[in-house]
């Protein structure tokens, strides 16, 4: 009834179409595949429109060598995650935005972008999502010096 | 045309992520919706890299009062599969259990609601009569009516008892037989079906674009179901069906909400039958360095947690997405070219709480114009011009 294997013809093809991708499986169902933040665009584009996936979220993490972006992308008819995994340097913050074909990305790119302060190029409406109207627009609590440096902020009240 | 603003919101207090809505209308009809969201955000992310793998499903349940079960059983799944852990049958088989029971009280809730709205409480009354001893029986397995707290790295925190299985059994039995009357009054109905057919339509395209899961996606066609694609503890040892409606209007997904819960209570019958014995938990000693995701078919659709870890006792890294933040982004097409009547019920079609619909304002020349109760006996009319219609 189940499809138990990952399908190993769509891995083929994305490291035959992209030479540069690093595929690691964690397991049958959750596939993590390492590319550079040039090519996410085309990956991701490849994935939606030609095989079908589904974009789940996109999670950031601030990491000691930069700004790590996860797209996880579902594939629903084998049920396996693949995981296109990126990193941004931290002095240049700036990766190209999925919105143009998938519309789902819209808030979670926002959302990103407030928490991490990564710029979405190509975005339409990157204004914050979830922080409030007053918060600074420099601040990024999800960064690790966040934590540290601003433990007791006061967020302005509206005047 | 001249161009209105309705605001719809900006908070209601059950849902996790509080919601505004600023219709843009011409006349009765709207013709664009902003969506704005965050007013009452937690910081889960936040605070979670500050606690203990074992104290993250008491903060993760905290997100959603509704599917409380949810959060906690993604969360988990997550940890194990970033350990490689894999927890005992017997806990498999109640974490599936306790995940059933509640998508019927969270899609009787919506049910409830739906009915409350479009003038029907006759739905609202019967639905809720049903759904008040489900919550009873919460008390009497886990202790709460809600927070069950059941879901445990490596297992479940308390078993179902074998002298419950006869209560739980007795109450589904009541349910099949109120299950099967409240989908028949529900579709046979005239008036309700011209309230619900044909409204608030998202295509199978859109819903693909937008990303939408559970019900919502469901009832546009669009099969996809965690439980199915991609089973986790005892769903691929019971025998159910997937519910898919293919019209993608207000109808299609109550009907989705409706059938969906006799596949459950079929789930919970083969789950009790087959309930294999010994113990509940796994001991789990530490959490390697790693990465995991873990999904669960909540009711209102696929949840997604990721972590990270270090090896330490706390996670790195911790993302929650929960249904509602894909489904409501949907909403942007749904609702396009209906009338204010139904826009509410539109905008509550992915089972969000209908408290945002009794926060309503309408202003105009800054003089109030609509209240929320305007705006519920407005539906209430359209209710009422339906129903002479088909008297006659």
């Amino acid at each position: 009834m189940m499809k138990k294997e990952y399908s190993k013809a769509i891995l083929e093809e994305i490291s035959k179409k992209f030479p540069d991708v690093v595929v690691k499986i964690h397991s049958a169902r959750r596939i993590y595949i390492r590319t550079p933040r040039e090519k996410v665009f085309e990956l991701a584009k490849f994935m939606f429109e030609e095989k079908g996936f589904r974009l789940s979220i996109a999670t950031g993490i601030d990491t000691r060598d930069g700004i790590e972006i996860i797209y996880h992308f579902s594939f629903d008819e084998a049920g396996t995650y693949y995981n296109i995994k990126t990193l941004i340097p931290k002095d240049d913050l700036k990766i190209k935005s999925l919105t143009s074909f998938l519309p789902a990305a819209n808030w979670i790119e926002r959302e990103i972008h407030e928490l991490l302060g990564v710029d979405f190029v190509g975005h339409p409406n990157l204004v914050p999502l979830l922080t409030a109207e007053t918060w600074p627009a420099d601040l990024h609590p999800l960064c690790r010096d966040y934590a540290n440096e601003h433990k007791d902020i006061k967020i302005k009240k509206k005047p | 045309m001249l161009r209105r603003v309705v605001p719809i919101g900006p908070y209601h207090p059950l849902q996790e992520e509080p919601e505004f809505f600023k219709l843009i209308v011409e006349g009765e009809k709207v013709v664009d919706l902003e969506i704005n969201i965050g007013y009452n955000h937690r910081g889960h992310e936040f605070i979670s890299p500050t606690l203990t793998w074992d104290q993250v499903p008491f903060l993760v349940e905290r997100i959603c009062g509704i599917c409380s079960d949810s959060h906690p059983y993604a969360y988990v799944l997550a940890v194990e599969d970033c350990a490689h852990i894999t927890p005992p049958p017997r806990a498999q088989y109640i974490r599936t259990i306790i995940g059933e029971l509640e998508r019927i009280h969270s899609h009787y809730l919506w049910v409830g609601l739906a009915g409350h709205f479009i003038g029907y409480n006759t739905v609202w009354m019967w639905v809720w009569r049903y759904r008040e001893p489900l919550l009873d029986l919460f008390e009497l397995i886990m202790g709460n009516r809600n927070h069950y707290a059941i879901n445990k790295i490596g297992g479940a925190r308390r078993d179902i008892k074998p002298e419950d299985y006869p209560k739980i059994e007795k109450y589904l039995d009541l349910l099949e037989e109120k299950n099967a009357m409240f989908t028949n009054a529900v579709l046979d109905d005239p008036v309700i079906r011209a309230r619900l057919e044909g409204v608030g339509v998202l295509s199978r395209e859109d819903a693909i674009a937008y990303a939408v899961t559970g019900p919502t996606a469901r009832g546009s066609g669009y099969a996809c179901d965690v439980r199915k694609d991609d089973p986790y503890d005892a769903y691929d040892k019971v025998d159910w069906d997937m519910v898919v409606f293919p019209e993608g209007d207000v109808l299609a997904k109550a009907k989705v909400r409706l059938i969906e819960c006799d596949e459950s209570i079929k789930i919970i019958r083969q789950c009790l039958k087959n309930m294999p014995d010994g113990p509940i938990e796994t001991r789990v000693d530490d959490i390697p360095p790693g990465e995991g995701i873990g999904r669960h078919e909540a009711p209102r659709g696929e949840v997604f947690h990721y972590v990270r870890s270090d090896g330490s006792n706390m996670p790195v890294r911790h993302k929650v997405r929960a249904p509602s933040f894909m489904n409501i982004a949907s909403n942007v097409v749904a609702v396009k070219g209906y009338s204010i009547a139904d826009a509410a019920l539109v905008l509550a079609a992915v089972d969000p709480c209908y408290c945002c619909t009794e926060r309503t304002f309408v202003y105009e020349d800054g003089k109030k114009k609509y209240s929320g109760q305007d705006l519920l006996k407005l539906s209430w009319a359209k209710t009422e011009r339906i129903r002479r219609r088909y008297r006659k």
